[in-house]
């Protein structure tokens, strides 16, 4: 099944005309990790083409290459079918190679137009930059993206969709042939993502080769033309998206079948463990009150921007409350700072996995052992023996995958960077853990195996606060469902309730019927 | 799903291995180097009196410059650390005027060490406040007190028990200085690299708010830190102010940066999250030896800094130029 990679014979399912870009036989080594063994992608003009991949295929890898951050350790590069390489950065670009990534730096001070053409600003008399036709320019290719957005604002004063338009426009400032997306349409709206669509069929059709990397099947199947699938950093297939089902593509990205349906619980709660009232902060939310159970999972939907991560964190101690009580086991509790809140048995999983859950350039055993140090020696003295044994009973449990214990984090994936923040809470043995977006930019399998994992702790008896804004996700996974919509509790939902229209309903204050 | 059959290693590389392709290593190289250059150019180097002296050079800077690790690791930095010496310094001339003996006078010098610890900890971590702005103000304010009290005026008169403390032999040609330095090195080697609170240190470095999302109570251990610098600088203060057997106000001048250097020679690094005491131990050696060694040789003061800022950056740039030829 891997011994395709014979040079590039065009056959019934490819394209007549030749790659616009291709890599052939690629390999990357990374200390301890193959990340890509003689790997193949062929990038056609007018075509886009689906990379599907669970976390650590290989998928950003081979994008690094692609726009030369990363230099193959073996293998061909090939533009217009003529062997080259891309150094530097820049040379990918002068070769028409441009990338939108999935958080692309932008600077807040500077205008749009200043964003858009950094580094390649437009030039007049002396070297100068040529203000004016930059603007322009800027105008121009803003409209092109249809974005109505003034290039002399700064950007600090757009919202978050509008400067990925920015990112966007920046992206195509370069005389692009070939488009990477990344995860284009991760922070977007419903809507933005349909005028995204939009702009790649019209940069299809003025005949740019597309590479699109995305999780979600739907847009694949909307907007793909041909699909490459990796695994384990090998090449497991490819061809046209016409010719396969979403079970296929799942089949060759996990190497087995995954039941994309959630685990069957029988929901048993106990007593109860945390009951938050009246608690209020003077911008974020105000007047959150409500119990959960031991063995309960209980969601919490709203928009973005409802106040649900900021109640959260003021929960687990990040910021101070104005007014209201927490209380566990019946008991009330001040909770001033984190260590407070995990010594009273509550953890909390943040969204921002690379900031706030881990610290990625310490090794996984002390990412994992950290909140646990006091507990395991009782006189302030390290034990390593003991950290090793902990770490090893979590990440066992959780299924992770790393060269060794002693690999740091940053080197993970970041279905295997959760699963450390997961097993470094679970091994401090809390009562309530807070998961926020758990499995926000984590592939499909390991999405599937944390949503089993979960269903396994609350079975146990452990109390879980689930904050997600994916519908199936919340509907598949909660006992009951909380929705927040401007910084207040707008519903609590249970039972026949737990519909997708009610929730959407509620959280955006929609009063009536369906809209 | 589960695999519990494919186990994942502790380790992939053996600590001894890991020891040996580290900084400390090519920072001992580099010491025995000296060494040996040392002792070929000049006929005075080799003696146990000679090299008893030169350790003079460098133990009450590295005292201070162990606990400026910690805090530099936690990626804070404190510059008033000479200040403070100044400050602790003329508080136990004053002391000394009014007649107070040598067991008070300890306790002087520690106390100011602390207190001075004390308020920049709070400045930084009560307030919020960037902790090198916060101590370069400290660092006038501390000095300028001492100015202020002291004039072009100095105090003398420290009891002859005193002046042990700066002046001792414990044994044969091992000064009490440097028997002092060596216990700090153990004690701070063990406080950084075999206890909790050195770990939360390496997380508060990498990564503040990982740290303090994790449970590290962030602040109260930076607020330690501080207090520790300056207790160290209080004493380094008697050490100096023993040796020396008089207090100016400009006592310990530009110590600050030399303590820095230090502390970065020894491979911690200046952003914070990495570096170890053995390390910073071998940079004081490194730094002593060479400040000696020129000293033996007739050279001005003005050259020997050169040579220093010279090493420092030679040291530095090797290993990244070394990385940088093998990439290509």
């Amino acid at each position: 099944m891997l011994k395709q990679m014979e040079p590039p014979v065009p056959s019934e399912d490819r394209p007549a005309t030749q790659a616009a870009l291709a890599l052939h036989g690629i390999t990357k080594t990374f200390p301890g990790v193959k990340a890509l063994s003689d790997v193949s992608l062929d990038l056609y003009p007018g075509t886009v083409t689906a990379l599907i991949g669970e976390n650590g295929a290989g998928k950003s890898t081979v994008v690094k290459i692609l726009t030369g951050i990363y230099q193959p350790d073996g293998g061909t590069i090939l533009v217009d079918g003529k062997p080259t390489s891309f150094p530097v950065p820049q040379a990918a670009a002068g070769h028409g190679v441009t990338a939108i990534h999935q958080e692309t730096v932008l600077f807040d001070e500077l205008s749009v137009a200043e964003n858009i053409f950094l580094g390649h600003a437009p030039r007049g008399a002396f070297g100068l930059i040529d203000r004016k036709a930059m603007t322009a320019k800027a105008r121009a290719l803003l409209d092109g993206i249809g974005a109505q957005i003034d290039p002399e604002h700064k950007l600090k004063d757009l919202g978050i969709a509008n400067k990925h338009l920015v990112a966007i426009a920046r992206a195509l400032s370069i005389d692009a042939r070939v488009v990477i997306m990344d995860e284009p349409t991760a922070a977007l709206s419903h809507k933005e993502i349909e005028e995204l669509y939009e702009l790649v069929e019209d940069l299809k059709a003025q005949g740019k080769a597309i590479l699109f990397i995305s999780h979600k099947f739907d847009e694949i199947f909307r907007i793909a033309d041909r699909y490459t699938v990796f695994r384990d950093g090998h090449l497991i297939g490819n061809g046209t998206i016409a010719d396969v089902t979403e079970a296929d593509l799942v089949k060759m990205m996990v190497g087995r079948d995954v039941s994309q349906i959630f685990p069957k619980r029988t929901p048993d709660p106990g007593d109860t463990v945390l009951k938050v009232a009246g608690y209020a902060h003077p911008t974020e939310f105000d007047d959150i009150g409500f119990e959960l159970r031991t063995g309960e999972i209980l969601g919490f939907y709203g928009l973005v921007g409802a106040g649900r991560s900021e109640f959260m964190q003021s929960l687990f101690g990040i910021t101070r409350p104005s007014a209201g009580s927490v209380e566990i086991d019946g008991r009330p509790v001040d909770i001033k700072s984190p260590a407070d809140a995990v010594e009273n048995g509550i953890v909390y999983v943040p969204e921002d996995r690379g900031q706030q859950g881990a610290i990625l350039d310490l090794p996984i055993f002390q990412n994992i052992t950290l909140p646990s140090l006091g507990r395991l020696s009782g006189n302030g003295f390290l034990r390593l023996a003991e950290e090793f044994k902990l770490a090893r009973e979590y990440t066992e449990r959780l299924d992770l995958r790393a060269a060794s214990l002693d690999t740091h984090v940053g080197h993970l994936s970041g279905g295997n960077q959760q699963k450390v923040v997961i097993a470094k809470w679970l091994a401090t043995q809390p009562r309530v853990i807070i998961l926020d977006e758990p499995t926000k930019g984590v592939d499909i399998g390991s999405k599937a195996a944390v949503h089993d994992f979960m269903a396994e702790l609350a079975a146990q008896g452990l109390a879980i606060i689930m904050v997600s804004s994916e519908i199936p996700e919340v509907l598949g996974m909660s006992d009951r469902v909380i929705v927040m919509r401007e910084g207040r509790i707008a519903a609590e939902l249970a039972g026949p309730d737990l519909h997708p229209e009610t929730l959407v309903r509620h959280a955006a204050g929609i009063s009536g019927g369906p809209s | 799903m589960s695999a519990t059959d494919r186990m994942i290693p502790d380790r992939l590389r053996s600590p001894l291995e890991q020891r040996l392709k580290s900084w400390e290593t090519l920072l001992l190289a580099v010491a025995i180097a000296i060494f040996v250059a040392n002792s070929f150019a000049s006929p005075y180097f080799l003696n146990a009196w000679n090299l008893s002296d030169a350790t003079f050079n460098f133990t009450e800077k590295a005292m201070i410059a162990f606990a400026m690790a910690l805090l530099i690791i936690s990626g804070e930095i404190d510059l008033s650390v000479a200040s403070i010496i100044a400050l602790a310094s003329t508080a136990m001339g004053a002391a000394v005027q009014i007649g107070v003996g040598t067991p008070g006078l300890l306790l002087i010098g520690l106390s100011v060490g602390l207190l001075c610890g004390a308020f920049n900890g709070v400045l930084v971590t009560r307030f919020g406040l960037p902790s090198i702005v916060v101590t370069i103000g400290t660092m006038s304010l501390f000095r300028g007190i001492s100015f202020i009290v002291l004039g072009d005026q100095s105090y003398k008169g420290y009891p002859a028990s005193f002046s042990w403390f700066g002046q001792g032999y414990v044994w044969w040609v091992i000064s009490f200085e440097f028997v002092l330095f060596a216990i700090i090195a153990l004690l701070y080697g063990v406080l950084l690299h075999k206890t909790n609170f050195g770990r939360a240190v390496y997380a508060i470095g990498n990564n503040p708010t990982g740290a303090l999302f994790s449970g590290i109570r962030v602040q109260r251990i930076k607020f330690i830190l501080f207090l520790l610098t300056g207790l160290m600088s209080g004493i380094a203060a008697i050490c100096l102010t023993a040796r020396l057997g008089s207090t100016r106000p400009s006592i310990a001048t530009g110590w600050e940066l030399e303590v820095v250097t230090m502390v970065v020679l020894g491979g911690v690094s200046i952003l914070g999250g990495s570096g170890t005491i053995v390390g910073v131990v071998i940079a004081a050696f490194v730094m002593g030896l060479v400040t000696f060694g020129l000293g033996l040789l007739n050279v001005p003061g003005i050259v020997m800094s050169i040579v220093i800022g010279a090493l420092l950056i030679g040291v530095i740039a090797l290993p990244r130029l070394w990385s940088m030829g093998r990439s290509r």
